[in-house]
């Protein structure tokens, strides 16, 4: 081979190995640039005032950074959408996965990955003209800019996720299974729920929790029917914030290198390493039934 | 008690068939209203004028550009990484160690959340780099975005072309470089072709990353450059149905319906495309 | 080991090969010569460690990352594993699969595969390669007018016949066959076995098969692989008459294997 070629070729191979790596280099760049910013808020603001302050007022004076809230508006929306969600998403992984007849299936499958491909903000435009005001009507509430109307809206994102990961954990139990319980004269739906459903269960946690970690980090459909006021427990009827609408909406009105600005990079770091930890322990438990 | 397990069974895959028709019908829902009460504001001067009198008339143009500028970038950013990373991971690595962390790395990248990809691309295009908000940082930020399900549709792709194939081409004297380019990626060409699709779809509904990355709230005017502020579609549909008050509901539907033909438009070739190459598979 | 007395001119020399994969051995410390211009047989039950010698004769045995190989391999008295580059080697040492494998492209792209990674890619050139090509490989007649046709449409014999065109157009020195006939009728056996016969004239060839008889019939030698070892070799005439080992005997009269 000439010597051109040579390089020609070490070089292509030196671009691939490179890129193969990127992804480690990435989410490594990603999360030291969200450190970078956020670790400004600590050298004048507390970490346990941070973590547990009960107000998030960034713009008095002084400013008081207490995430607190935040993060019970996001668990409360989270709660409230995996409520609805793993119920009817589980229940809907195991009728297309082994009731529903193969025509209907391949439908229903599309039909699932039609909601897993509608944008988020035409989801949140869509809960602000339809769930909001049925909510206010509903319950008589002054506003349905509501946790619960975040909840149905989230619950109906979480969903693609959790029916298809679950549907794959279902029809992945081996065939001899079923075939062992069909012998011994079980009905499908016993079969189902004495032998698939357990034989199954690690897959359909993870895609609980997949579902799961896809809720805490959604931003723009919850920021636009959740009414975002950052204020403490109150209940499911009254506006909430979460972490990820706070970040959305006041990004644009910090200035560069501000106290509030560095805040908002620390709320970043907390829902890095939030779903950080969702996704590894999802897929540790994947992982597991594979062995 | 103990009923009879056909009443049981009967009793329990109705429920199933009912849940999931709670999942399924508000989805068919949500695009029958869209298309009912967006088709009406659908016209050519919708589609090819400038906002007008700050956003409650004329059309949506500069959007719809700014849309298909940030996916193009997005696309031309994470498709060659994509794509040698997949390379990569099918081809070259032995090591199973590194391919597992690797591996995670993918997985997280695909969990992070969308509004973190913003801050993210803050950070280091907008002002790290000092690229402003732009198209540029926007693109970028995307392309970090949609990376993980160009390299995982990829690697699928890549991984089932049969062996026999590199074999053959190896036996024939051809490099193993040009084994990849000749007798591979061929192959695994409408594999790649429908996760990159898949991936411009999912860039052009994204808005939480282009929130601070590019996204412009009212810019009348097409961009000039990569260096240039540009308007989006799903950030302008946030921004009407969120900000300006009084905008005739005429045009936020039919700003919902433009994103979301795009966006299903996108998911349907992906669909087809695979449908079509599973159906004449040759091996 | 029992063996005949040399041949001629030796195109491929085989010393003290052990290859094993994780540890497991599948080829223990073989020895042998392959003489230019002859069909070597190789015959042996499955799990002998038959394709494993194919495959380290042209290395493609590099791409299992669990293998590891000792001893030596002497094409024309050079060790064929001293280049760190495998690619002109397998240029000049060819490989015939069990299964044909066309590429899912034309017929005509197919034989001219090997040719293009060259860089070669003159129209006529390649034209004449080709046609060449499957002269020597008994399917110009055949196939002359459906080269633009796809290499999958072909019948099973013909594309097994596409596949040796396709190495003959690199033109090797030496061709491994895999099991060729191993999912062939009898016809397209046939077809085979006489392009055999006549390519050894220019080539040497190495023929790996379950199948006794088409070992008697084409091969010159014959060697007979079990458990990794090599048993015997020798005249085909030889051992298919008078074995000297009574392990040969039992596996070519059928009392095992």
């Amino acid at each position: 081979m000439p010597a051109w070629k040579k390089i020609r070729e070490f070089v292509a191979e030196a671009a691939v190995k490179a890129s193969g790596l990127a992804s480690i280099f990435i989410v490594a760049l990603i999360f030291y640039f969200l450190l970078r910013e956020g670790i400004g808020l600590f050298q004048a603001y507390r970490l346990p005032d941070f973590l547990a302050g009960k107000n998030w007022y960034p713009i008095s004076d002084p400013p008081e950074f207490g995430i607190l809230p935040l993060i019970f508006g996001t668990l409360l929306v989270t709660l409230g959408a995996a409520a609805i969600s793993v119920p009817l998403g589980v229940a809907a992984a195991i009728y297309i996965a082994e009731v529903a007849p193969s025509r209907l299936k391949e439908f229903l499958k599309s039909g699932v990955e039609l909601l897993a491909a509608i944008p988020s903000v035409v989801l949140g435009f869509i809960g602000m003209v339809t769930v909001v005001p049925w909510i206010k009507t509903a319950f008589g509430v002054p506003t349905g800019l509501t946790a619960l109307a975040g909840s149905v809206i989230l619950a109906f994102m979480a969903m693609p996720t959790i029916v298809s990961i679950a549907e794959d954990a279902i029809h992945s139990v081996p065939k001899n299974y079923k075939e062992g319980a069909y012998a011994l004269g079980a009905t499908k739906w016993q079969t189902i729920y004495r032998v698939v459903i357990p034989a199954a269960s690690s897959g359909i946690v993870a895609a609980v929790m997949l579902g799961i970690g896809r809720v805490v980090g959604e931003t723009m459909a919850v920021m636009m029917v959740t009414g975002n006021s950052a204020s403490m427990w109150r209940g499911i009827l009254f506006p909430v914030r979460t972490l990820t609408a706070t970040v959305a909406a006041e990004m644009g009105e910090t200035v560069q290198g501000s106290e509030h600005y560095f805040a908002l990079f620390a709320i970043g770091v907390a829902l890095f390493l939030m779903t950080f930890v969702i996704n590894m322990t999802a897929d540790m438990v994947l992982h597991r039934k594979r062995k | 008690m103990n009923m009879n397990p056909r009443v049981t069974q009967r009793i329990a895959f109705s429920a199933l068939l009912f849940s999931t028709l709670l999942v399924m019908v508000p989805v068919g829902m949500v695009i029958v209203v869209i298309l009912k009460q967006g088709a009406g504001a659908i016209s050519w001067e919708f589609l090819s004028q400038m906002p007008r009198s700050g956003m409650r008339a004329g059309g949506i143009l500069p959007a719809i550009v700014g849309t298909f500028c940030l996916v193009l970038g997005a696309v031309c950013f994470a498709l060659p990484l994509g794509l040698l990373a997949a390379i990569y991971l099918s081809e070259y690595s032995k090591d199973t160690f590194l391919n597992r962390i690797v591996r995670l790395a993918i997985i997280n990248l695909a969990g992070v959340p969308s509004v973190v990809f913003g801050l993210f691309g803050l950070a280091l295009f907008v002002n790290f780099f000092g690229f402003g908000a732009s198209i540029l940082s926007g693109s970028l930020t995307l392309g970090i975005m949609i990376l993980p399900v160009i390299i995982t549709s990829s690697r699928e792709a890549i991984d089932s072309v049969p062996q026999s194939f590199r074999e053959v081409s190896l036996s024939l004297g051809a490099t193993k470089l040009q084994t990849i380019r000749h007798a591979v990626l061929p192959h695994a060409l409408p594999g790649i072709l429908t996760g990159t699709i898949l991936g411009v779809g999912r860039a052009a509904g994204e808005t939480a990353p282009i929130l601070f990355t590019v996204a412009a709230f009212y810019l009348p005017r097409l961009p000039g450059s990569i260096f240039d502020q540009v308007m989006a579609l799903p950030y302008h549909l946030y921004v009407l149905s969120t900000q300006v008050p009084n905008v005739d509901s005429g045009i936020r539907y039919g700003t919902a319906l433009v994103l979301l033909v795009i966006v299903l438009l996108m998911n349907a070739i992906a669909i087809a495309i695979r449908a079509h190459f599973r159906s004449k598979k040759k091996w | 080991m029992v063996s005949d007395a040399r041949g001629p001119a030796v195109k491929i020399g085989v010393e003290s090969l052990t290859v094993s994969f994780s540890g497991k051995p599948s080829l223990r410390d073989v020895t042998l010569d392959i003489p230019s211009h002859e069909i070597l047989s190789i015959i042996g039950p499955a799990n002998s460690g038959k394709t494993t010698f194919l495959k380290t004769l042209n290395r493609l045995i590099d791409f299992i990352p669990t293998s590891r190989v000792t001893g030596r391999v002497l094409l024309d008295g050079r060790d064929v594993r001293e280049d760190d580059d495998p690619v002109s080697l397998r240029r000049q040492v060819g490989i015939i699969f069990a299964l044909p494998v066309p590429l899912p492209t034309t017929v005509f792209e197919n034989v001219v595969y090997g040719l293009r990674r060259q860089g070669k890619n003159g129209k006529k050139e390649l034209d004449a390669l080709a046609e060449k090509a499957l002269t020597d490989a008994y399917l110009w007649d055949e196939i002359k007018d459906r080269l633009d046709e796809q290499a999958m449409k072909l019948s099973g014999g013909q594309q097994q016949r596409l596949c040796i065109a396709r190495t003959l157009a690199v033109d090797p020195q030496v061709i491994l066959f895999d099991e060729p006939c191993s999912a062939l009728d009898p016809i397209s056996t046939a077809k085979i076995e006489e392009a055999m016969l006549k390519l050894k004239k220019n080539y040497t060839i190495v023929l790996v098969t379950n199948n006794t008889k088409q070992a008697a019939r084409v091969g010159d030698r014959t060697a007979f692989f079990l458990m990794g070892s090599l048993v015997e070799m020798g005249l085909t005439s030889r051992m298919f008459t008078s074995p000297r080992d009574k392990r040969t005997d039992d596996y070519i009269s059928g009392r095992f294997g």
